[in-house]
C-alpha cells in the first residue's frame, strides 16, 4: 500500500497524530478491548488470553479473571491459577460475568475468557458482550475471546459449512470496534471433532474476517490523517462502463477476479453526451447487470473521462481497471494520444486491463 | 534390493509480518510440543536476536552445531545440512527460511538446504515474514521504502503442507520494541524509522492474513472453496503470457504476473521476441539483464521461450492464439518520450490484434511515488 499525501506539512506525522488523538479518546472514557479470535474451539485461544494476563501481571498491571471455559487444558488451568479471580455469579446453571465485582474491585485489566454468552432472563444484560460495555466504561480494559461461529453476520456461512449454528452470538459491530483484534490459528489438525475440509474453510474465513477488520482501522487511520490510499493490500477491481462495451463479459471477469482475490468490485459510468436512446437503455442494462454482480455501482460526471476515471482509482484505492477496447471508439482522441494510451500512461500504480469487444 | 526413498518429511512455516511477532518463539513451543510426545526433534538453526524468552525455550532441545565458513576475511556460520542429514532426526527446526547463505556455500539459499532436509524425510519447521515473499516485492517496497532482498519464489511456499500465521497487533509490537524485547534500545529506532511505522505494520499484517488465508484456500478441494462462484465465466483455465524483455520493469511484470496466475490458478509463460536470430538487437548489458529476467522467471516456475519475428505484437500474439492464452500481460515503459510512444504504440498494436484475449497492462510498481 502506497500512500500520497495533499495535506499541510504541519499534520505531516500522522502515526504521532493518531496515537494523540488515541491516547486523548482512551483515557477520557474507555478501557481497552482486545480480542482474540479464533475459528473452532481448541485453537489454544484461551492460552494466548491468560498468557497474556501472566505477562500483562507480571510486568505490574492490576489484571483480574472475570470470566473462564468451563472446561480447560492443564497449561491453561495452570495459569488462571496464577492469577486473581472474580467468580461469576450461577444463575440456574449460566455463568454471568459479576460485573458489579469486577467494578467494585477496579483493575486496570479484566479477563473475559469466552464472549458469546446469552445471560438468563432477568440479569443485568441480555448478553455478556454488553457486561463488557460497561466494565469498558467504567475505564477497565478487557481481553476477551470469541469462535468465529459466534459471529452473528457468519451464521450464514457456518449453517452451510457445518449444517448447524450456535445462537448465542455477538454482532460483527463488536468485533469491528475492539482496538485490537488477534487471530489465533492453527493447523486445522489442532482442533478436533470435525473433519479437516471444513476446519479449513472456517479457518480461511477466520483470517479474511480479521484481515477486513485491520483493513477497516487501516482505513479509518488514513482517512484521519488525511493520507490518500493508492495501493490497497487488498485487491479491488473497477469496471469501466460504457454504452457500447461488453460490460457483462468485463462486469463477470471482475467479479470472478475480485472473488479469487477475496477483492472488492466497483463499476462506474462516466456521463456523456449526445446519447442515443439505444445507448440509453444499453447502459441501464449495464448498470443492472453491475448490481446484479454485487459491484459498487455509481455514475460520474467529469469533462475528461480518463481523468475522472483515474481520480476515482485513486481515491477508492483501485489496484486493477478493467476497460473495453472500444475506449478509442466512444471518446474523441486528445491531445497525447488515444484515450487507452492516456489512461495506461497515467494509470501509475494501477494495472489496467483492456477487454476484447 | 534397493532400498525406497523416504516420504518426503512435512513443511511447516510460521508465517508472520515482522521481526518480533513471535514466530521462533511458536516454532520452538511446538518442538517443545513435539518432544513431550517422544519425537525425536532438534533445532537445525535458530537466531535468538537476544531475546531472553526465546533463549530459554531453545534449551532442553538437541542443537546441531552450525558450520563456520569463512569469506573475504570474515568467519560466518550457517546450518549444517550435511549434519542435519547424518543426525536424521524426525523433525528439525530451521529459522529465518528465507536466509541467503554465505558465498561458497554447496546451495545459495536456505530454502534450498530444507528442500533437502524434506527430501531424506525429515520434517522441518520454520519461519518468514510475508514481506519475503517473491511476487509481494514490489508492493513492499512502494508501501514502505524497504526493498527486501531475500525472497521466497512463491511456489516454496504454496509447497507447505502448513502456513500458520503467526498475529500479534502493531500496539502490542510496538510495545515490545519501546521496551527492548525485540531490538536492543539503539536499533529499535532506527527499526521504528522505517519497517515498524504503525501504518507500515498494520498493512503488512493484513498482507500475511491474506496470505495465510490463500494457503488455507489451495490445501481445499476446489467444490469446497469460499466463496461460492457467482458467475458462468470460463470454467476452461486462464492461461497468462507475459511479454518480458531486457527493462527493468519486466522483473515487476514477472512478479505480477506470477501473483495473478496463482491466485486464478491459471498457467503462466513468458516470452521475449527478438526481431533477429541472434538476439544481436540487444547490447552486453541488455542481453544480461534479459538473461536475468529469463532465469528470474524460471525460477518462479514460469516456462520461458524466446521468439523470432520481425514484428513484435504480430509474433506475441500468433504465439498466443497457438498457446490457448487468455490473458497477455506487458509492461508500461518508463517515461522517454520514444519509449513512451513505443509501448503505446505496441499496447495498441496488441490489443488491435489480439481481438479474442484480455490485454492487461501491468502497473509500474518499481517506481515510488511519494510514500508515506
Amino acid at each position: 500500500m502506497s500512500v500520497s499525501r495533499d495535506i499541510p506539512s504541519a499534520r505531516r506525522d500522522p502515526d504521532a497524530l493518531l496515537r494523540q488523538v488515541e491516547a486523548e479518546e482512551r483515557s477520557a472514557r474507555h478501557g481497552q478491548l482486545k480480542i482474540f479470535l479464533g475459528y473452532a474451539s481448541g485453537v489454544g485461544k484461551s492460552f494466548k488470553l491468560f498468557d497474556e494476563g501472566r505477562r500483562r501481571s507480571e510486568r505490574g498491571e492490576d489484571v483480574v479473571v472475570a470470566a473462564t471455559q468451563p472446561r480447560s487444558t492443564p497449561e491453561v488451568s495452570h495459569l488462571i491459577r496464577s492469577l486473581e479471580i472474580i467468580p461469576t455469579i450461577d444463575v440456574s446453571g449460566i455463568p454471568i460475568v459479576d460485573v458489579r465485582g469486577v467494578l467494585a474491585r477496579r483493575p486496570r485489566v479484566c479477563l473475559v475468557d469466552g464472549l458469546a454468552y446469552d445471560n438468563p432472563p432477568g440479569s443485568r444484560h441480555p448478553k455478556r458482550c454488553d457486561d463488557v460495555e460497561d466494565i469498558l466504561a467504567a475505564g477497565i480494559s478487557v481481553i476477551t475471546s470469541i469462535n468465529l461461529e459466534y459471529i452473528a453476520e457468519q451464521q450464514e456461512f457456518i449453517r452451510t459449512v457445518l449444517g448447524t449454528a450456535p445462537t448465542d452470538t455477538v454482532p460483527q459491530a463488536f468485533i469491528d470496534r475492539a482496538d485490537e483484534v488477534v487471530v489465533v490459528d492453527a493447523p486445522t489438525e489442532a482442533a478436533d471433532g470435525i473433519e479437516t475440509d471444513r476446519l479449513s474453510q472456517l479457518r480461511q474465513r477466520a483470517l479474511l474476517l480479521t484481515a477486513d477488520v485491520v483493513e477497516r482501522q487501516l482505513e479509518a487511520y488514513l482517512r484521519l490523517n488525511g493520507i490518500q490510499l493508492s495501493w490497497g493490500t487488498q485487491e479491488r477491481i473497477l469496471v469501466c462502463m460504457t454504452p457500447r462495451a461488453n460490460a457483462a463479459r468485463m462486469l463477470a471477469s471482475g467479479r470472478r477476479n475480485a472473488d479469487r482475490f477475496h477483492g472488492e468490485l466497483f463499476a462506474i459510468y462516466v456521463m456523456q453526451e449526445n446519447l442515443t436512446d439505444e445507448d440509453r437503455m444499453a447502459l441501464e442494462r449495464n448498470v443492472m447487470l453491475a448490481r446484479a454482480q454485487d459491484a459498487q455501482v455509481e455514475t460520474l460526471s467529469g469533462k475528461d473521462p480518463i481523468r475522472t476515471i483515474l481520480e476515482y482509482a485513486r481515491s477508492h484505492g483501485i489496484t486493477q481497471v478493467f476497460v473495453g477496447h472500444n475506449l478509442r471508439a466512444g471518446w474523441r482522441a486528445r491531445l497525447g494520444g488515444t484515450p487507452l494510451d492516456r489512461l495506461v500512461r497515467d494509470a501509475e500504480g494501477i494495472d489496467v486491463r483492456v477487454f476484447p469487444q | 534390493m534397493i532400498d525406497e526413498p523416504p516420504p518426503r518429511g512435512r513443511l511447516k512455516v510460521f508465517l508472520g509480518y515482522a521481526a518480533g511477532v513471535g514466530k521462533t518463539y511458536q516454532m520452538l513451543s511446538e518442538a517443545h510440543a513435539l518432544k513431550d510426545q517422544g519425537v525425536d526433534v532438534v533445532i537445525g538453526y535458530f537466531e535468538a536476536h537476544g531475546r531472553a524468552e526465546t533463549i530459554a525455550l531453545s534449551e532442553g532441545l538437541e542443537t546441531i552445531p552450525r558450520r563456520q565458513a569463512d569469506y573475504r576475511g570474515s568467519r560466518f556460520e550457517e546450518m549444517d545440512t550435511d549434519a542435519i542429514l547424518r543426525r536424521r532426526p524426525q523433525v528439525v527446526v530451521v529459522d529465518e527460511f528465507p536466509h541467503t547463505n554465505v558465498p561458497g556455500s554447496a546451495r545459495l539459499k536456505r530454502w534450498e538446504d530444507v528442500h533437502l532436509v524434506l527430501d531424506a524425510g525429515i520434517d522441518v519447521l520454520t519461519t518468514m515474514n510475508v514481506q519475503h515473499l517473491e511476487s509481494l516485492n514490489d508492493q513492499i517496497w512502494q508501501s514502505t521504502g524497504v526493498r527486501v532482498r531475500e525472497t521466497i519464489p512463491d511456489w516454496v511456499l504454496k509447497q507447505a503442507d502448513e502456513v500458520v500465521m503467526v498475529d500479534l497487533t502493531p500496539q502490542a509490537l510496538l510495545n515490545r520494541l519501546a521496551r527492548g524485547v525485540v531490538y536492543p534500545q539503539e536499533r529499535a529506532r532506527a527499526a521504528l524509522d522505517n519497517f515498524f511505522k504503525e501504518s507500515t505494520l498494520v498493512a503488512l499484517r493484513e498482507l500475511a492474513m491474506r496470505q495465510a488465508a490463500h494457503a488455507v484456500e489451495n490445501r481445499l478441494p476446489e467444490d469446497e472453496q469460499a466463496p461460492a462462484p457467482r458467475t458462468v465465466e470460463p470454467a476452461s483455465r486462464d492461461r497468462l503470457l507475459l511479454v518480458i524483455g531486457p527493462n527493468p520493469s519486466s522483473a515487476a511484470l514477472i512478479r505480477r504476473g506470477r501473483r495473478v496466475a496463482d491466485y486464478l490458478r491459471a498457467e503462466c509463460l513468458a516470452v521475449y521476441v527478438s526481431p533477429t536470430l541472434d538476439s544481436s538487437e540487444l547490447s552486453a548489458e541488455q542481453r544480461e539483464n534479459l538473461d536475468r529476467h529469463l532465469n528470474f522467471a524460471r525460477g518462479l516456475q514460469i516456462e520461458t521461450r524466446i521468439l523470432q519475428g520481425p514484428k513484435i505484437a504480430e509474433t506475441v500474439v500468433n504465439f498466443a492464439r497457438l498457446h490457448g492464452v487468455t490473458q497477455i500481460f506487458i509492461t508500461r515503459e518508463r517515461p522517454s518520450a520514444l519509449r513512451a510512444w513505443f509501448a503505446a504504440a505496441l499496447v495498441q498494436r496488441i490489443v488491435t490484434l489480439a481481438r479474442e484475449m484480455q490485454v492487461t497492462v501491468v502497473a509500474d510498481r518499481s517506481m515510488r511515488r511519494d510514500a508515506g
